[in-house]
């Protein structure tokens, strides 16, 4: 196993999924915030990802990149809380559209990918370490 | 020198080194499985290593060495085409890297074998 790019490849993989388990974390924490104005309402983030070239000689290998952190344009939803503290003139309050089901299935699919990520790199592991051992 | 493992080895010394090249692209596929518009790709392995051995025959230093990796290198056709262009099938992938490992085994268990029955007429024990 000469250069060992599958360890890049798992590990940018890791590094990405990862990303995306932050961002629905930070979306779930947030999604019942409620703002008086709707242009500072939290807005849902949503990672983009890419492929990244690893290694130079095999240009078919591809590893993960984010390649940013985007930030959502459904507008907020309005509701009618004249207690609120936080609600405007008209006793309005914004929250973010957030879906939780639709985050919990994304968490979901980001841990899975992540988990299988984790796997490739203990067999890759195991198969580099049994070759390390040939002859002896 | 690839001549050298050829004749100690047999094909096995290839064999292992196309197998490599195939669990690298597996795990390409499985850290790709949610990449808009990436195409799953495997090894032709039989292809890979006709191309292989090919080479290491009489082919070789005549200046045409194309790598036998991108040679055979295909893409998936997909089961369940998804909308964002992703063709990567994670459970698909499972099975291929787990049976990929298994075949990098064997194909060590071969190598280490002829290791083995050397160092026995090398050291005459």
């Amino acid at each position: 196993m000469a250069g060992l790019p599958i360890f890049d490849v798992a590990g940018s993989a890791l590094a990405a999924q990862s990303v995306r388990l932050n961002t629905v974390a930070s979306n779930l924490a947030n999604a019942n915030n409620v703002s008086g104005d709707p242009t500072t309402v939290y807005r849902p983030l949503e990672p983009v990802f890419s492929t990244l070239p690893v290694d130079p000689a095999n240009p078919t290998l591809a590893g993960v990149q984010v390649n940013g952190v985007e930030q959502g344009n459904a507008p907020p939803i309005k509701r009618y809380e004249p207690g609120n503290p936080l609600a405007d003139s008209q006793g309005y309050v914004y929250a973010p559209d957030i879906d939780p089901v639709a985050q919990m299935a994304n968490m979901i699919s980001a841990s899975r990918a992540y988990q299988a990520d984790v796997e490739v790199l203990n067999t890759a592991k195991d198969l580099a370490l049994a070759t390390l051992g040939l002859g002896r | 020198m690839a001549d050298l493992s050829t004749q100690l080895f047999g094909v096995h010394a290839a064999a292992l080194g196309l197998r490599e090249a195939r669990l690298n692209l597996i795990a390409s596929n499985l850290a790709n499985a949610d990449t808009p518009n990436y195409q799953a790709r495997d090894l032709d392995f039989s292809r890979a290593l006709e191309a292989a051995t090919a080479q290491t025959g009489i082919t070789e230093g005549l200046g045409k060495s194309t790598d036998p990796v991108t040679e055979a290198t295909v893409y998936r056709v997909p089961l369940q085409p998804s909308l964002d262009g992703n063709t990567v099938d994670a459970d698909y992938e499972h099975a291929s890297f787990a049976r990929a490992a298994l075949e990098y085994r064997a194909s060590l268990s071969f190598v280490e074998g002829r290791v083995r029955s050397l160092m026995t007429a090398i050291t005459g024990e």
